[in-house]
């Protein structure tokens, strides 16, 4: 057949294809439940971590099972609804009204007393960012943090999550003398902010840092009711 | 084959790649990545082993078909076969390794838009027999992945005073505990990446005068 001819171009492209997508897809199928083990896993850590708990890949399961003494979702209002906490997409959640939200909560138990995780999720430089940050029973003081990312450039807006990092958050409040919700600032070189509520961000990360800020003050302001009403 | 596997002229393929016509400091291909992932030494070093698997693989696939291929249309079977690579990558990276995946996150996606592939793909694999393609590829991979690695150790012993990760300046040296030493945070931007890349290109060129162009 004439190599250079039309049929012969179209045939190829269609067959190379074919095959392409049904390699891919098969490979796909394949390991998928694998895929999505490691994605449970890995947020079975994430939880771990903002609790201060460090844990393998093989012993997350059974930690997480040991820590981990109740799970949550709640609405805007703070009223417990129905819903599987582990299993809530905060992306999907965060795009609907605030009537229809549902925001999971974990309530762990740690040598220190029970804990509480909330999940947050936010926009980086290039990306998402998100990540689980445990207050103590006092729905004010922050027991632990962990942050994620999608693409942030490593060794700029990636050092979220390094420990360096999440360990600033440790003892910061985000509610002020007053009661109100403040939140945590994620301050630049200079900038001023109440110690208690402060985190120095991240230099030539300036960008992925403000991000995190915003992410926690929106984040809690979703959670505010739920958290005003365990206080009292 | 009548020639032996690794005759002079097969290990020249292998050897060429990482000194007289290396694909970043020569040829001048591969750059964008080779800034942007040489912050730390881990992810060059990882990203340097993608491409190189990646690369091989795709130089040998398409050596195979290099005699099936339609000419108007075999540049975009070089891109189905690179991102089919890629793909097939990534997927099994985040099956069984899959904090490395995490490492690596956009990178992996990134090897497609990588010039080196399509560059070997276009200029050798295309006219060249799978075992010759293979040890191009491999050659280039290596070729690539000396450059980065290079330019991942300084940038981070100079930017952020480790080696992978590792402290290599004491925490003392540093003006904020009272010593005399700061990290020099330009390292770790792009442009530093591209005056290291620069400074490699001088030195090889002063080294071996052929390079030099009139």
């Amino acid at each position: 057949m004439n190599r250079n001819g039309n049929t012969y171009t179209v045939l190829y492209a269609a067959i190379m294809v074919i095959l392409v997508a049904a390699i891919l897809a098969s490979v796909s199928m394949a390991l998928k439940p694998n895929q999505v083990r490691n994605r449970e896993i890995e947020k079975k850590q994430s939880i771990l971590a903002s609790i201060n708990i460090t844990s393998t890949v093989a012993d997350a399961d059974k930690i997480y099972n040991e820590k981990i003494v109740n799970q949550y979702v709640v609405n805007s209002k703070g009223e417990q609804v129905d819903g599987d906490a582990f299993s809530v997409d905060l992306k999907k959640e965060h795009a609907k009204s605030n009537d229809e939200m549902i925001l999971p909560v974990f309530e762990c138990k740690t040598d220190a007393g029970l804990k509480y995780v909330l999940p947050v999720r936010g926009t980086g430089l290039w990306g998402p960012i998100w990540g689980y940050v445990s207050l103590n029973e006092d729905m004010n003081t922050i027991y632990g943090a962990n942050f994620d990312h999608e693409g942030e450039t490593p060794g700029l807006g990636a050092e979220i999550s390094t420990e360096a990092f999440e360990k600033q958050f440790i003892g910061k409040t985000i509610f002020d003398n007053k009661g109100d919700l403040y939140s945590i600032i994620v301050a630049k070189v200079g900038q001023e902010a109440p110690a208690e509520h402060k985190v120095d961000g991240i230099s030539g990360g300036t960008i992925t840092s403000k991000g995190l800020e915003k992410m926690l003050i929106d984040d809690f302001t979703r959670y505010e009711e739920f958290l005003k009403k365990k206080k009292s | 084959m009548s020639e032996p596997l690794f005759s002079k002229k097969n290990l020249k393929l292998i050897t060429d790649p990482l000194n007289n016509s290396n694909p970043i400091t020569v040829q001048v291909l591969g750059i964008c990545s080779a800034l942007a992932v040489t912050a730390q030494l881990k992810p060059a070093v990882v990203m340097s082993i993608s491409v190189m698997v990646v690369l091989a693989a795709a130089n040998v696939i398409i050596s195979l078909l290099r005699n099936t291929i339609p000419n108007r249309i075999r540049i975009i079977v070089q891109l189905v076969v690179i991102a089919a690579l890629v793909i097939l990558v990534d997927q099994v990276l985040k099956a069984y390794v899959y904090d490395v995946s995490k490492q690596l996150s956009v990178f992996v996606g990134l090897i497609i838009t990588n010039c080196i592939l399509m560059g070997r793909l276009e200029a050798f694999a295309l006219g060249n027999r799978p075992w010759q393609s293979f040890l191009d590829g491999i050659g280039n991979g290596a070729g690539y992945a000396a450059i980065l690695i290079i330019v991942g150790f300084f940038r981070e012993l100079l930017g952020s005073g480790t080696i992978f990760g590792l402290r290599i300046i004491p925490e003392s040296f540093y003006i904020t505990n009272g010593g005399f030493y700061a990290n020099n945070g330009m390292m770790i931007l792009p442009p530093m990446a591209l005056i290291t890349v620069g400074v490699i290109i001088w030195v090889q060129r002063s080294r071996n005068r052929k390079l030099i162009e009139n």
